[in-house]
Order: structure tokens, then sequence, then C-alpha cells
């Protein structure tokens, strides 16, 4: 059946983010994208920036809000009902989630041992910097024709990066860049 | 004070960390911090740093390795899915609430509008923390190759990001191999 097949994919999908998101947060966001844009094709390269748009301004960590927004969208997009949808919700929620379930119960078992151990933190020294560069990745993947139209979207883009260098809240700088937009390219 | 009382006050502590984490990751750590360590002393201080350590070292979101941990230390396995589920739920039923408005107005002129200057200030509010980041993360001259070449990698060569993970892994295993073959020596 092609319901069940979509969700065993999107179970798939999900378990393997959770399984390699290392460094949480923006790290994990060009595995996401590989993940339900390119392979899959779940949802296009703009809808993937308004998750993260909506991941600002709303609690909670980036991976269980792509999970249960593209869970639902994938499934309704294919036309199936409100409740199929819900449902993908939950399972790639829970299926994020499972990895670090198994892994931090193993890690707790060993918990000071492992944090001393001389190979975990061998491993760990390259492990960050090259979660740095997985942060930068997903900054340039999505310097793309979609997200940046203009120069306007270019000006956009400095300002905030400024003062978001200087501590101005997340949230409020993504909403004043919505009245920017509003006021820069006035819906027709 | 009873069992059942005891697993719903850490699904209710991490309940309200997961409805006002707003950014995710490193901003939430002042707020666990206050509610597990000075409000409720299920940990130290040390504990806690160590905790942090080890949740940035496991896959999966920070807050969510937290939760599971502070769980499983209070009341085993079946206390870490009750924080587990708590930390997950708040921002479970607020995106599924967008979810279904969200397809619904999208194509709206005024919300493309709004979405055509939100776009570009996401990709600002990814890059600016980079610096700072950096440094928590040990990045100096002589390692600071590694994020270059991975950004490459995956933005140009669209290398998964599994295999750099895997990559860095195994680097640093050999990597601490050649230092103690060296000290043999």
């Amino acid at each position: 059946m092609e319901l069940i097949e979509l969700y065993t994919s999107l179970f798939l999908a999900f378990l393997k983010i959770g399984l390699f998101g290392f460094g949480g947060g923006y790290a994990m966001l060009p595995l996401i994208q590989r993940e339900v844009v390119d392979i899959h094709g779940w949802i296009s390269v703009s809808d993937f920036t308004d998750i993260v748009a909506i991941s600002q301004t709303t609690p909670g960590p980036i991976a269980f809000n792509s999970a249960t927004y593209i869970g639902y969208t994938s499934v309704t997009d294919m036309g199936f009902s409100t409740f199929q949808g819900v449902i993908g919700s939950a399972i790639c929620t829970i299926a994020v989630s499972i990895p670090s379930l198994i892994i931090m119960t193993i890690i707790c078992a060993f918990f000071f041992k492992l944090n001393n151990n001389p190979w975990m933190r061998s491993s760990l020294s390259v492990l960050k910097p090259a979660i740095i560069g997985l942060i930068a990745a997903a900054a340039l993947m999505l310097m793309n024709d979609y997200n940046f139209i203009d120069y306007k979207s270019w000006i956009i883009f400095g300002v905030v990066m400024v003062a978001s260098i200087k501590k101005m809240d997340p949230i409020l700088l993504i909403v004043l860049s919505g009245v920017a937009g509003l006021l820069l390219y006035p819906p027709t | 004070m009873g069992l059942l009382k005891q697993y719903w006050e850490l699904f209710l502590v991490f309940f309200k960390i997961g409805a006002f984490t707003f950014g995710g990751g490193y901003a939430m750590i002042p707020l666990i911090r206050n509610e597990v360590v000075n409000k409720k002393l299920w940990l130290d201080d040390n504990e806690f740093m160590d905790m942090l350590a080890l949740a940035q070292s496991a896959p999966g979101p920070i807050s969510l390795n937290t939760a599971l941990f502070v769980g499983n230390k209070q009341l085993g396995f079946k206390g870490s899915l009750f924080c587990g589920a708590g930390i997950i739920l708040p921002s479970f039923i607020i995106i599924l609430i967008i979810a279904v408005l969200f397809t619904q107005f999208k194509d709206n002129p005024v919300i493309e509008s709004i979405f055509k200057g939100v776009r570009p200030a996401v990709v600002a509010l990814i890059a600016a923390p980079l610096l700072g980041l950096s440094k928590s993360a040990g990045v100096n001259l002589k390692n600071i190759w590694i994020p270059i070449v991975v950004a490459l990698a995956v933005w140009l060569l669209n290398i998964s990001p599994v295999y750099i993970i895997l990559v860095a892994i195994l680097l640093g295993i050999l990597y601490y191999l050649f230092i103690k073959l060296k000290m043999k020596r």
C-alpha cells in the first residue's frame, strides 16, 4: 500500500537523521536537507527554508520541528487525510528520537568511564571542528536563487547578520524581517 | 512521594523546558540548569557539565539527550521515557498546528511577501553564530582546515554528512593511535 510505503521511508529517513545528527541544531541541517529535499523530494528547498524560519520562532529543536512538519506535509501532499498526516508526524518524531534514546541509555550505563576515555576525547577533537563545517555548509546550501531573489535579499541578510552578532533576539529579527518582506515585496 | 508522582514531576519539568526553549541548542542550557541544578537539585554543577559534554557528543538534539540523561539518572530507563516525552510534546503540538494551518495559507500573497523577507534572514541567523561556536569547538590555526574542507565537501561536492561524521570519528581514533605510537618511541 502506498501510505505504508511512505510511512516506512519517512521512518527510515528520520531514523538516519537522528543517528547521524551530531552537534544538534544547525549542524543537522545539511543532513535533513539531503534526506527530505535531495533524496526523497518530500518538500522543496524554499519550503525547507520556511521550516527553518518557523523553527526559529517556535520552541524546540529543529530536528523535531522538521520531523513533525515534514511528516504531516509529505503525507497530506500525496492526497491523504489530515489524520493520516498527524500519524506521519508522530512516526517521524518518534523515529528521530529513537537513536538518542538508545545511545543515551548506553552512555548513562558507562557515564564516568566514557567521559574521560582518551579515544572518545580524541574523536571529539576532530568531530567538533567538522560540525562547525556542517553548520557553514547549511548556510551555504541555503544561499540559492529560492531564498535570495534580488539585491534586497542580500541587504536583509547583511543587516540580520550584524544584528545577530550584536546579540539581538532571533525571534525579534525574524518578525522584523517579515515586516521588511511586506514592505520591500508588496503583495499583489 | 509516590512513584507515579515522581514520573509526573520529571515529565512536567521537561515539558516546561520544551515549551520555552526557543532557538534550541545552546539557548536552552541556562533554562535546564536553573530547573535541574538550582531548583530540583537533581544534579550538581559538575555532573551538569559532564552531562553537557556527553549530550553533545551523542547524536541527536542536545535538549533531548540531556532530558534522557536526567530521566535515566533519576528513575532509570522509564524515567528517561517520561523526560523525553516531556521535552518533545510542546514542539510537536505547536508545529502540528502550524503545519495544518500553514499548508492552507502558504499560497496567500501576504504570507509569500513575509517569507521573501524572512528567508535571507534565516540564512544570516545560521551563519552568525559560527565564529563564537568555532571557539567552543576548539577550532584554531592548526585545525581550521577541517571545517573548511567539510563545508566545501558538503556544499560543492554534495557529499553526505553521514560520511563526514564517520570519517571524522575515524580520523580522531587514528590521531590518538599516532600520538600513542610516538610516545612509545
